[in-house]
């Protein structure tokens, strides 16, 4: 029988009963992490969309990011969505980074305010060779520039909206805010390898 | 224009969790981003002293609103009055985030609220109950926060209408599908979200808490009583240290089913606003009494 897994998700602020539902419905147990002591026994980490300022705040002042970045550098599959793209990534424009762990260079609100989020369908071949995935940007960012140990996975109008670096994957849009589970499958595979 | 609509229910989904805070300049919403908020409300006057001063309350200066905008990358949200459409077609031209169509102002239209699906960005609106919830999201509300009564500092009206939200929705839910058009007919909400609500058990956009929250005990509280979110008007910059409450708020409503935690936040935070005791308001004087 097939080990369950079970999945953090980073539950400071923002959309992380999105991600708790979406795992839910594919069989997964999850356990939100808000303290070192919730890092614990997963096989990997989801660090939803909110706002990256906020949630960033709130991880330096209760000392999570040296826990958070250990667990992560050690191999802990982590997928990070808008907000927590920007809080992997090693670079964001005209700010400190958080976490550090992936090579990008991000730039926040990248599409500008509200009344310029928006939905698509994109063919992401690494994810599903053959049919398009939803994509919701919710004053969404991107990434600008990407080092040589990262996979770009998926570009929208020339900009990098989807990345992954081993045992990171980031997407700048919200695959929780859809009824499509197609990359949180992906991610699971992710975390299935590292497990074995 | 549907599209548009799941998008604008789903920005206020990315603000759960978080504290939505009453700015009325760029220090402030820096001090406010800075702390930890979610997104900030621009406005001229705080409602504690809209209360005090009395007169007309408008829409506040797009100068004002603008000089925020630049000020900070978190979302900015403003005012407008009831049925004010026009104030609400100038804050859609300087792409505010999130229209509050909101009791705190004085109401253009004692009859009509806002019909806000002709607008491209979100409006979050009051309610005290169900209804009233389901009516402004009828109207295309995308985000709903419960009215408490603003500028008092007192947290009873909030809980109130919490707790008066929450019964409404365990009624509906509970109830046999041949009693939701008398039930909608009674609560004067349309059917459609009425049954939406009876198939769900919840609203179907994020609802706030907001209305007299002073502590982070306050925000805790709104949070364990099954708020998405709480916004803090005049109980941060009508405080003693603004900053050090900002931020005890902001970790009061992420840990809020905490208790230890909470005890350490709310340590040493200073003076609290000065309330008002809601007993002490005429009825007609109480701004959660706007709103049709």
């Amino acid at each position: 029988m097939e080990k369950t897994l079970t999945i953090g998700v980073l539950a400071m602020q923002g959309g992380f009963r999105e991600h708790i539902a979406s795992l839910t419905k594919l069989g997964v147990k999850t356990k939100r992490v808000r303290e070192a002591k919730d890092l614990q026994n997963l096989a990997g980490l989801i660090i939803p969309g909110g706002e990256s300022t906020a949630i960033g705040k709130l991880l330096r002042e209760t000392d999570l990011i040296k826990p958070l970045r250990q667990k992560i550098t050690a191999g802990l599959p982590t997928w990070g969505t808008c907000a927590g793209l920007i809080l992997l990534a090693n670079e964001i424009e005209a700010e400190t980074p958080y976490l550090d762990v992936i090579d990008i260079i991000v730039r926040r609100n990248a599409y500008g305010r509200q009344i310029d989020s928006f939905r698509t369908d994109l063919l992401i071949p690494e994810i599903d060779p053959q049919n398009k995935i939803p994509l919701v940007f919710i004053r969404a960012p991107f990434i600008t520039g990407a080092g040589s140990k990262v996979k770009i996975l998926a570009t929208y109008n020339g900009r990098i909206i989807a990345a992954r670096q081993n045992n990171i994957l980031v997407t700048s849009f919200h695959p929780e805010l859809t009824d499509d589970f197609r990359v949180h499958k992906y991610f699971l595979q992710i975390c299935r390898k590292a497990v074995e | 224009m549907e599209q548009q609509y799941e998008l604008n229910k789903n920005l206020a989904q990315m603000l759960k969790g978080g504290v939505i805070m009453d700015v009325t300049n760029p220090e402030q919403a820096k001090i406010a981003e800075k702390a930890g908020a979610c997104a900030v409300m621009a406005l001229e006057r705080v409602p504690a002293d809209i209360r005090k001063e009395g007169g007309v309350a408008r829409m506040s200066d797009p100068k004002m609103i603008k000089e925020i905008q630049k000020a900070v990358s978190i979302p900015v949200m403003a005012k407008v009055r009831i049925g004010h459409f026009v104030e609400a077609q100038i804050l859609q031209a300087i792409s505010i985030d999130y229209i509050d169509e909101s009791e705190v102002l004085t109401p253009a239209d004692d009859v009509n609220h806002i019909d806000k699906h002709a607008f491209k960005v979100p409006f979050v609106c009051g309610a005290r109950n169900l209804g009233e919830a389901l009516r402004r999201i009828g109207e295309g509300a995308s985000m709903i926060r419960t009215k408490g009564e603003a500028g008092t500092g007192d947290v009873i009206e909030a809980v109130r209408h919490m707790r008066t939200m929450n019964n409404g929705i365990r009624r509906v839910r509970s109830a046999d599908p041949m009693e939701l058009m008398s039930i909608a007919k009674e609560y004067g909400a349309p059917y459609d979200l009425v049954r939406y609500v009876h198939d769900n058990g919840k609203l179907p956009v994020v609802n706030f808490a907001a209305g007299g929250i002073a502590t982070p005990a306050d925000a805790a509280l709104m949070m364990q009583l099954g708020s998405d979110g709480v916004f803090v008007g005049s109980g941060i910059f009508k405080s003693g240290d603004p900053a050090k409450r900002a931020k005890a708020i902001v970790e009061a409503v992420t840990y809020y089913d905490d208790p230890e935690k909470l005890a350490a936040v709310s340590e040493n935070l200073g003076e609290a606003m000065v309330g008002i005791n809601v007993s002490d308001i005429p009825q007609e004087d109480r701004l959660a009494k706007r709103g049709w």
